[in-house]
């Protein structure tokens, strides 16, 4: 009897480990260059940066791209970077969607999934708002049209004026 | 009950309860398979909507696919 409740509360005690987190806000943005093996990724050291999670066969993303490029088109001066991290698990399909909307910012392929197994998006897209001391400030989830793009504006303005 | 039962009971439920945690869930970033158009209960329409006027023809005296009732036109 005893033997078997100490086996009990042993699986228990395992099953109630906590996985590990996903990265939050106030925390800081981990290498993506440990994430992305082989990427080609800009420089984001005294910036602002947008790292979004983004597929191929999610139409919210696709919806979200006019609005990053609106973004990268007023802020990439002044110091805003946008990374689109695109999870497909097809190259053809990354590629395809990535020719079609042809950003101004930069997109890569997380092909292993080594850096959204990290990031663990709650949705697709999600979006990671760094400021420039690299640190985790905003994430949102989903991309709503009408409520994103402002809520995007108002935070990366306040941000680069930091 | 012996507190030795009691306390096996309790470790069963905390041991039952977290293991819906530990669930295999398909991550929101490796759903590309499931928003394939072929994953769709719509794929067809054509075939949908015979179906649809079929079960209704079929359930008319309940109302078909639609409103409920007995059949007595008073809904």
């Amino acid at each position: 009897m005893k033997s078997i409740l100490t086996c009990l509360a042993f699986a228990c005690s395992t099953l109630l480990l906590p996985a590990a987190s996903a990265p939050a806000v106030g925390q800081a943005l981990p290498k993506l260059a440990d994430l992305l093996p082989g990427a080609k990724l800009p420089a984001t050291a005294g910036k602002v940066v947008l790292v979004d999670f983004w597929a191929s066969w999610c139409a919210p993303c696709e919806a979200s791209f006019a609005c990053m490029g609106r973004l990268h088109e007023k802020y990439a001066a002044k110091g805003f970077v946008i990374i689109g991290i695109g999870v497909d698990d097809e190259a053809a399909n990354y590629q395809t969607f990535a020719a079609k909307q042809k950003p101004a910012f930069t997109l890569v392929h997380d092909v292993s999934h080594k850096a959204a197994a990290f990031f663990n998006p709650p949705t697709m897209p999600s979006s990671y708002l760094v400021d420039r001391k690299g640190t985790i400030r905003f994430i949102h989830k989903g991309f709503k049209r009408a409520t994103t793009e402002p809520e995007y504006i108002k935070e990366v303005e306040a941000l680069l004026a930091e | 009950m012996k507190i030795p039962s009691l306390l096996l009971y309790a470790a069963l439920a905390a041991c039952l309860g977290s293991c819906s945690q530990q669930l295999v869930r398909v991550k929101p970033y490796e759903r590309g398979n499931l928003a394939k158009p072929v994953m769709t209960n719509d794929r067809a329409p054509l075939l949908q909507a015979m179906t649809e006027h079929a079960y209704f023809s079929r359930e008319a005296s309940f109302g078909g696919g639609g409103v409920g009732g007995g059949g007595c036109g008073c809904n």
